[in-house]
């Protein structure tokens, strides 16, 4: 195993921010930590770079343990938190450099490695690092955190802030690293990208919900989900709501996810419904469960065993 | 008046030096409608905004903000409209309660009508056992909803949002769009810009911009059946090119 961890717990204070978090990543694996702000993501990370210590539980990152041998993860770990953490008053070329310095290493050396994403920053290496734009900042943040050949990558939500473009770059570049032969763990906060990882835990309020392959916990969504349309959006959410046996009404771009708790349920009979009060434009369909429909219905499982 | 659009832009320009960053844009919002801003990073959607909400004068073009010429009468646009963003809503060294009465005050409402909103406000989101707390100590998805009400509180026409839910729980950002939702079928008229996609999606149109200019403009779905593919995210990237 490349990262293992067994009953990990960490507070602040009052506020527990994980509790029991256990799960491995696998030599070679691309593994996602999705959740929400505040899920507890960033201490995780910070437990598993040794930049703090848990309350409690053990953790190895490439067979390392985290406590003991924290000086050897330093050295065989990259990390790019989720703040852009690179020396602003120095130039590309000074930071990477920098890094490279640091871990005993040049940029000669290791030059293979962050070619594909160096590269496009290279024609600005003289520029200062704080005046870089969002992406290229990105890139140059990867750079740093990949000079010195580490074993495991370590991204926190590497994809706040970015758009569309450079998301889909940022992608492309993780699988290219992964053929490399690099463990990934990265963080978001968007369940449209859970399904580029090979395997995710979701995560909120410091506990993991699931752990399982995108595609897997898709298929074994609990229930039917129906999209429903009508030209009123706020008034169907209402009236979906009402419906006799309504599991769950969410709003989902266009449509409304709509499950139902009644295993008889018939979509005639909510367009029924919906008709009789006053609806038009109205749609039903079935269509498959997203990882944030699973996401939704497994930490609303939670919360009612929390209360 | 009564059925003039809200949002009338009509050859909205705006150069810096010899650099365009909004070249000649054209639409219209209607009332009550959820308009989508779109574009990727540099392609100029935060400078066509702030021409839009009167802090920034367009060098030529027209727009007209909830029946008010920008250039003339930007103030008067200012008390129209409500802002927030993810970056900046609430002071987090201040109570919901005092947040609420600070906005509330720089909007110039009279202290009785405050003090009726602030009640209804917490009532409405079930926050009486922490109308008290400082800000700062809220989850990220209970913060967007006061700022979305304190947004409200000057009943304005239309509403700027700046990648409102990013980040949130899934299911707390849910009930956000859901505010939205009530807000536009009373007629408020809500204009969001965002560089996520899955937020476009639930925009009655979008309109995407690519180096200064409006390269579409539809409902999520013609676009995307236009461009034949599954997600609004897929239409972006056959639109924007990346200009970093």
């Amino acid at each position: 195993m490349s990262i293992s961890l067994k009953n990990i717990g960490k507070s602040y204070g009052a506020v527990k921010a994980l509790s029991n978090i256990s799960f491995d990543v696998k030599q070679g694996e691309l593994f996602g930590l999705i959740g929400p702000d505040g899920a507890g993501k960033t201490t995780l990370f910070r437990i598993l770079t040794t930049l703090l210590f848990p309350d409690n539980g053990e953790a190895k990152v490439s067979g390392y343990d985290i406590i003991r041998d924290f000086k050897d993860i330093r050295s065989h770990v990259g990390y790019m938190p989720g703040r852009f953490s690179l020396y602003q008053d120095l130039t590309v070329e000074e930071n990477l450099n920098f890094f490279a310095t640091i871990f005993g290493t040049t940029i000669a050396e290791n030059y293979d490695l962050i070619k594909d994403i160096y590269e496009h920053i290279e024609p600005f290496k003289d520029r200062r690092a704080g005046k870089l734009s969002g992406g290229m900042k990105q890139k140059l943040a990867l750079s740093c955190a990949l000079i010195h050949k580490p074993r495991v990558l370590f991204l926190d939500e590497p994809t706040t802030g970015v758009d569309p473009v450079s998301r889909k770059e940022l992608w492309e570049m993780l699988k290219r690293l992964q053929q490399k032969g690099i463990t990934i763990l990265v963080s978001t906060a968007y369940m449209d990208e859970a399904s580029l990882c090979d395997r995710i835990a979701l995560i909120q309020d410091g506990t993991i919900l699931k752990i399982d392959r995108p595609q897997v916990i898709i298929d074994t969504f609990p229930s039917k989900i129906y999209n429903v349309k009508a030209d009123s959006t706020y008034r169907l959410l209402q009236d979906l709501a009402l419906y006799p046996d309504t599991h769950s009404v969410y709003p989902f771009g266009e449509y409304s996810h709509f499950t139902s708790a009644d295993p008889d349920f018939k979509p005639s009979d909510l367009m029924r419904f919906l008709q009789e009060k006053q609806h038009s434009g109205i749609e039903v369909s079935e269509t498959p469960a997203t990882i944030e429909d699973a996401f939704m219905e497994l930490s609303k499982a939670s919360e009612l065993i929390d209360n | 008046m009564k059925n003039d659009p809200a949002i009338h832009v009509e050859n909205l320009t705006k150069m810096f030096g010899d650099f365009t960053a909004v070249n000649s844009i054209s639409f219209q919002v209607g009332k009550g409608e959820v308009f989508g801003f779109l574009g990727a990073n540099g392609a100029g959607k935060t400078t066509a905004m702030k021409m839009l909400i009167g802090i920034s004068k367009p060098t030529s073009g027209q727009a007209r903000v909830a029946g008010f010429n920008v250039r003339t009468h930007a103030e008067e646009v200012k008390n129209s409209i409500g802002y927030m963003s993810q970056k900046f809503s609430l002071y987090n060294d201040l109570t919901i309660k005092e947040n609420i009465v600070f906005f509330g005050g720089i909007y110039g409402l009279p202290k009785s009508v405050l003090k009726e909103k602030t009640q209804a406000l917490v009532d409405e989101l079930g926050l009486h056992d922490h109308a008290d707390a400082l800000v700062r100590s809220l989850p990220l998805g209970w913060k967007q909803k006061v700022a979305f009400s304190v947004a409200l509180l000057h009943n304005p026409k239309i509403i700027f949002l700046d990648e409102p839910t990013g980040g949130v729980d899934p299911i707390t950002r849910r009930q956000f769009w859901e505010m939205i939702y009530r807000e536009a079928s009373k007629g408020v008229t809500i204009f969001v810009t965002t560089h996520y996609m899955d937020e476009a999606e639930y925009c009655d149109r979008v309109s995407i911009m690519v180096e200064g200019n409006i390269e579409a403009l539809d409902t999520p779905n013609k676009l995307k059946e236009r461009y034949q593919v599954g997600s609004m995210n897929e239409v972006f990237l056959k639109l924007a090119r990346n200009i970093e």
